[in-house]
């Protein structure tokens, strides 16, 4: 089997084994053993991938090409380039970390962990497909778990939410499948079959009435699941639902589905609806991004504080995707892989301190950095990553969308970036307030004194999510050329 | 000449953080405090060799101090945009090597008696580490967005020292404070460093700052509202600037940061870290001089001048001795800001730019000296009030001695440091402008009138009746300020002209005897006044208190600035802001979100109805389906 | 073939037959006169079946087949109609429809 069919076999397997798990010492046990031969497979896929890409230039590398619907010619056809390798290494450090989260996951852990495992089969699989129809059914398949997710192990008013959530991709998925069967039925623009394959269409010239059409439905298809103004707001109540592993997954994994999407579909096969429609979609996003961090100033749940700084974290990657240009796309790409590892590490935290003081209400909580020293420092270095301190991949990412934006010659966009630029004061704000009220100032309750210090599978879970974290932060190079390398034929494609 | 050993300066207090910050709970603090300190001590030693090396040895080629630098692409945005991390070796960089490594190995000798027993201890030396090296990096850099990365490292370790003592509310407070007002300045920053990326193509302070390059002529290339876009750029930087160095009206951090531990409020407060925006404006200063023919500059002059006049004036109402000396910091930082804001750029006319890099160095030293004295004072008596001391020169007979000659180098009194610097700002000052140059004249007074208020205040006076008898503090304490206060004598015989000025080439510095006179006599005053109100206690102060009255009142709170942003932040941002957009989106977005929702289950509830159950009404629906279709099908669409 | 008569008197007879099944379906009360309404469609249905093969391939026997299938086929369905009738008749001792709506919505 090759080497990124692998990536959707072995949850596949991984299932079958947990089926056959009689507790949860069993199942998170395979669950565990699972995810860190996918950690390992991912890693050596990295490597891998740098050594093919010595030798072989082509857009995507280890591909393979399968027909299983021949009549409309859908291919289970696979690649990947440095993006996809890079968020497949980031699906497999959180769904990893996730496992060590849910380490004492009480009810039904067999059922959680095949539903997480479900899940991320899903998110592989669509990193790794070129082939739009396929991709949508991986999409698709990453989506559903969700709903059990959240509605059987979620918390509060959690059918609502799973119901909220479901139905919103769900609508955004109809959206996007009308883009993409646009899209489909103009693939043969220039003569020639009707196909699915990306690189296939990407050659056609569709023609521009279509691609005024069907951008805006491809990018709304996608942009919902990646929380833009004003579809976001199946987030918070989704997060603050769902149990943390699931939150971890979903704000750190599912949501990158989003602007991964926009930026191989909506922008490389529509590029000239993009260049028309950009304007309208800059706007949108940057509202998100501001309005997102405005929004968490005044929340006092710790999860809807980061779902909304999801919210603008995430616009800034859409933002940036819709500057059309190479810095700008690589911010993206580092900004969706460092707020992925963050927004999970920040969920892992909240799990860790809800499990401990049973709420999430940050004026009720104080003083935690005396009680729980591990958890709350890993907290502060979290929320200094956030808001985009030097040192930590939030900086690189938001340096590159600045810079990158900023370089557009259009005097509007870079006004809109001067805009966006100002969440950073925002962002401060919203993310001192969580660490003065709750982890700095006396301790507000006795109860709190006797609170358990973080265990080994916390740790180990935390310190998964911070290295890489810390690693993009110090030395960005390595990474960014590997992006930049893979974006130049989608560039290349723009113009 | 070789730097490499320049680049080990930064990384022996980075090495000394991460493991002083991994191994937090293994380290006994006695080891921490000793390992901090004997870091420093090389990282001291590398500064002084540097400094020999560069101005004494080799750093000039045809009497024209050369720029080194040696670098390596951190990360690259575009071909010609891309931020490097490498060491930048000039006479201002060197300087401040000297500076932050001199300050920062006294402090780590002082805190090593002052933090004794305090329960972070490791923790403390870890953030001095971590501060250390931000600093270092900071003066080092090679290009803007470099000094940016270490601006915020320093950004938050002062965030992380002010906030030291965290379960004291009005420290986090002060922390949260700092950072915040900072990051307002940032964003004026990162925007400036955006449009010269944008304008010029690069951040490379060494093209930028060539004289006739093609960066510096650029201004001309573009405009908004009137100005140069470089020009607007460079006011932004200064922006940035002017919050790290608590220039009105950013300045309403600084006092607040005092809640900080005492010898963090010297390193970090008064030293080094809130010269960074001097030192920003000074790095720049070849485009702060030639962009728009020094628009910007006269910005930065006027901004001085006025925080200059307006801290003098507060920190003589102030009773706190930390905030006095805080907003004596704004003051002098408003000084050295002024200075730059003066100077011209070749030979003699560059004084303004020695004297400003000067100041910045004699007042490191004094400033730091009086803090550390300060620290020794609150040691012994466990109150920051005025109120609470006096008399104290009895018990603590060397720190009274080392705050005299500390609050005589900054009064301006010959032959101590402050009056070296101060007068070479004074000329400058009174060959440009001569509205500066008397706002310049008078800060000078009110700065020796507060400052002996103060040490006449705590060292003289009411005789205190004191529960402990306060004691002299420790000799690791003590030592410090021995060696900052026989500095505080001796640096202003340095040369300084002949090794920094702004066309680097160095020039013959002279004393202007007038001007001087002037300045002494004025410093002099100040001096006599505060020992006739101060010196014994009595009630000239009250009596003058109430002639100014209102005013008094005024510029006792501050002139109500911490008020004003608390109404900005608080009434306006939060409640008319940040609520409304949280329930705007609540109310309105989720509502439409919920509302199609609510919709299509209304609209299902209406339409079940249909759904008898009853099987003849489907039967009679199938049939008149059928039948209307068919009627369809026979008249309408023959075809 | 019986002469003078054509195939559209024979439609005729059998739509009648068709619809009063039909109007007998959606109008009865009672199930059973319902069942009985349903044979009289099918009727219709078989003799229409019939009727074409004789006009139209009078050497072919589908139509004929057919009829007996349907015949066949309504048979078991009537059997199973009935079956059910009883059945609800001994739940709810009332075969009226009126009374048999339970599967709504």
């Amino acid at each position: 089997m090759d080497i990124l069919t692998l990536f959707v076999a072995l949850p596949a397997l991984t299932i079958l084994a947990l089926i056959f798990a009689k507790d949860l010492r069993q199942s998170r046990t395979i669950a565990m053993v699972g995810s860190l031969i996918q950690l390992g497979m991912a890693l050596n896929l990295l490597f891998a991938y740098f050594r093919e890409r010595a030798i072989n230039k082509e857009v995507f590398v280890f591909v393979k090409d399968v027909v299983w619907f021949e009549s409309f010619n859908i291919h289970y056809s696979i690649g990947v380039d440095a993006i996809s390798v890079v968020l497949i290494l980031l699906t497999s450090i959180v769904v990893l970390a996730g496992v060590f989260i849910s380490w004492k996951m009480p009810e039904l852990p067999k059922e959680f962990f095949i539903s997480l495992v479900v899940l991320s089969a899903g998110v592989y699989g669509f990193f790794i497909s070129t082939d739009l129809f396929t991709m949508f059914v991986f999409y698709e398949l990453a989506v559903i778990p969700m709903y059990l997710l959240i509605g059987i192990w979620g918390s509060g008013p959690r059918e609502y939410a799973a119901m909220k959530l479901t139905l919103m991709l769900m609508g955004a998925s109809a959206v996007l499948l009308v883009g993409i069967l646009g899209i489909y039925f103009n693939s043969n623009a220039d003569g020639g079959a009707l196909t699915f394959n990306l690189l296939q269409i990407a050659e056609v010239n569709i023609p521009f009435e279509a691609q005024k059409l069907f951008f805006p439905l491809t990018f709304i298809g996608f942009a919902v699941i990646g929380a833009l103004f004003p579809f976001h707001t199946w987030s918070p109540d989704g997060h603050a639902s769902a149990p943390t592993a699931v939150s971890m997954l979903h704000a750190g994994v599912l949501m990158k589905l989003g602007g991964y999407g926009v930026f191989r579909v909506a922008l490389f096969l529509l590029p000239e609806g993009a260049l028309h429609w950009s304007w309208f979609f800059i706007i949108l996003s940057a509202i998100g991004v501001i309005y997102g961090a405005f929004a968490a100033i005044k929340q006092t749940d710790l999860k809807y504080i980061n779902a909304y700084s999801s919210v603008s974290h995430l616009g800034m990657v859409l933002f940036a995707l819709l500057m059309l240009n190479k810095t700008a796309w690589n911010g993206a790409i580092l900004q969706s892989l460092s707020h992925g590892f963050m927004t999970a590490l920040f969920f892992a935290l909240i799990g860790m301190i809800y499990g401990r003081t049973h709420t999430r209400d940050v004026t009720k909580l104080g003083g935690l950095l005396k009680v729980i020293p591990f958890i709350s420092v890993i907290y502060v270095i979290a929320g200094l990553a956030s808001l985009g301190l030097p040192g930590f991949s939030g900086f690189v990412a938001e340096m590159n969308i600045f810079v990158g934006a900023f370089q557009h010659d259009n005097l509007f966009y870079r006004i809109a970036t001067i805009v966006s630029v100002s969440a950073i004061v925002v962002t401060a704000v919203y993310i001192l307030r969580v660490v003065g009220m709750m982890l700095m100032g006396p301790v507000k309750n006795d109860a709190y004194l006797q609170l358990e210090k973080a265990t080994w599978f916390e740790r180990t879970g935390i310190l998964l999510l911070l290295i890489p974290i810390v690693i993009i932060g110090v030395a960005p190079l390595w990474l960014s050329n590997a992006i930049l390398d893979s974006l130049t034929p989608f560039l290349a494609h723009l113009t | 000449m070789d730097i490499s050993h320049a680049l080990l300066i930064p990384m022996i207090p980075l090495l000394i953080f991460l493991v002083l910050g991994v191994f937090y709970n293994k380290i006994k603090p006695a080891v921490s405090g000793y390992v901090g300190v004997m870091g420093m001590l090389v990282s001291f030693g590398l500064s002084i060799y540097t400094a020999y090396q560069y101005f004494l040895v080799n750093g000039q080629i045809d009497g024209v101090y050369q720029s080194i630098s040696q670098k390596t692409v951190w990360m690259r945005f575009t071909d010609t945009l891309h931020i490097d991390m490498g060491v930048l070796i000039d006479p201002i960089s060197v300087m401040m090597l000297v500076v932050v490594s001199t300050i920062s190995l006294m402090v780590q000798i002082y805190s090593r008696g002052y933090m004794k027993g305090d329960s972070g201890y490791t923790k403390f030396f870890a953030y001095l580490s971590l501060f250390t090296f931000s600093m270092f990096g900071l003066v080092l850099a090679t290009n803007l967005f470099q000094i940016y990365i270490f601006w915020e490292l320093v950004g938050v370790s002062s965030f992380l020292l002010i906030g030291y003592y965290y379960t004291k509310p009005s420290a986090v407070a002060a922390a949260k404070k700092a950072f915040i007002v900072t990051r307002f300045a940032d964003f004026g920053f990162l925007i400036g460093i955006l449009i010269i990326g944008y304008y010029t193509g690069t951040y490379d302070f060494e093209t930028l700052n060539q004289p006739d390059g093609a960066a510096i002529l650029s201004w001309t290339s573009g405009s908004f509202m009137g100005l140069s876009i470089l020009t607007w750029a460079l006011i932004l930087i200064f922006i940035g600037g002017a919050g790290k160095s608590a220039m009105f009206p950013l300045h309403i951090w600084l006092p607040d940061a005092m809640e900080g531990p005492t010898p963090v409020s010297a390193l970090i407060h008064a030293a080094t870290m809130v010269v960074a925006g001097v030192f920003l404006v000074a790095r720049l200063f070849p485009m702060y001089y030639f962009v728009e023919d020094g628009f910007a500059l006269q910005v930065v002059a006027y901004v001085g001048a006025f925080s200059a006049l307006f801290a003098a004036v507060i920190a003589v109402t102030q009773t706190d001795i930390k905030r006095v000396l805080a907003f004596s910091t704004m003051s002098q930082l408003g000084y050295m800001m002024l200075a730059l804001g003066v100077s011209g750029y070749e030979g003699h006319e560059g004084v303004g730019y020695t004297a400003s890099m000067f100041h910045l160095f004699t007042h490191a030293m004094f400033k730091a000296l009086l803090f550390l004295g300060a620290g020794s004072v609150i040691h012994a008596v466990h109150s920051n009030y005025l109120k609470d001391m006096g008399g104290l020169r009895k018990f603590m007979p060397l720190t009274n001695i080392t705050f005299l000659v500390a609050a005589l180098a900054i009064s301006g009194v010959p032959p101590l440091a402050g009056f070296w610097s101060k007068d070479e700002i004074l000329v400058a000052a009174f060959e440009q402008n001569k509205l500066i140059y008397l706002v310049g004249v008078l800060v000078a007074g009110l700065t020796a009138f507060y400052i002996f208020r103060i040490y006449f205040g705590i060292f003289w006076g009411k005789e205190t009746q004191y529960k402990h008898p306060p004691q002299e503090s420790p000799a690791s304490m003590t030592l410090p300020l021995v060696i900052l206060a026989f500095l505080s004598i001796v640096v202003g015989f340095i040369p300084f002209s002949e090794f920094i000025s702004a066309d680097k080439a160095g020039f013959e510095g002279h004393l202007n005897y007038p001007l001087a006179a002037i300045a002494t006599a004025v410093g002099l005053v100040g001096i006599g006044l505060a020992y006739f109100f101060y010196k014994k206690e009595n009630d000239l102060s009250d009596r003058f208190v109430h002639a100014f009255g209102q005013f008094y009142t005024w510029t006792f709170h501050k002139f109500y600035f911490d008020e004003l942003y608390l109404f900005i932040t608080k009434k306006i941002l939060f409640k008319n802001v940040s609520y409304p957009i949280a329930y705007f989106d609540k109310k309105y977005v989720d509502g439409t979100m919920e509302g199609v929702g609510n919709k299509t289950v209304w609209f299902s509830e209406k339409i079940k109805k249909i759904q008898s159950g009853r099987l003849q009404d489907y039967a009679f629906a199938f049939v008149s389906g059928v039948v209307v279709l068919a009627l369809i099908f026979v008249y309408f669409l023959k075809n | 073939m019986i002469t003078d008569i054509s195939l559209y008197e024979v439609l005729t007879i059998t739509t009648l037959l068709f619809f009063i099944g039909v109007y007998g379906f959606i109008t009865r009360k009672n199930l059973i006169s319902m069942l009985i309404s349903v044979e009289l469609i099918l009727n219709a249905s078989v003799l229409n079946f019939v009727f074409f093969n004789q006009y139209l391939y009078p050497e072919m026997l589908q139509g004929a087949i057919f009829s007996i299938f349907i015949i066949a086929v309504a048979a078991a369905e009537t059997a199973l109609a009935v079956a059910i009738i009883i059945n609800l008749y001994r739940k709810i001792s009332s075969v009226e429809v009126a009374d048999v709506e339970n599967m709504k919505y």
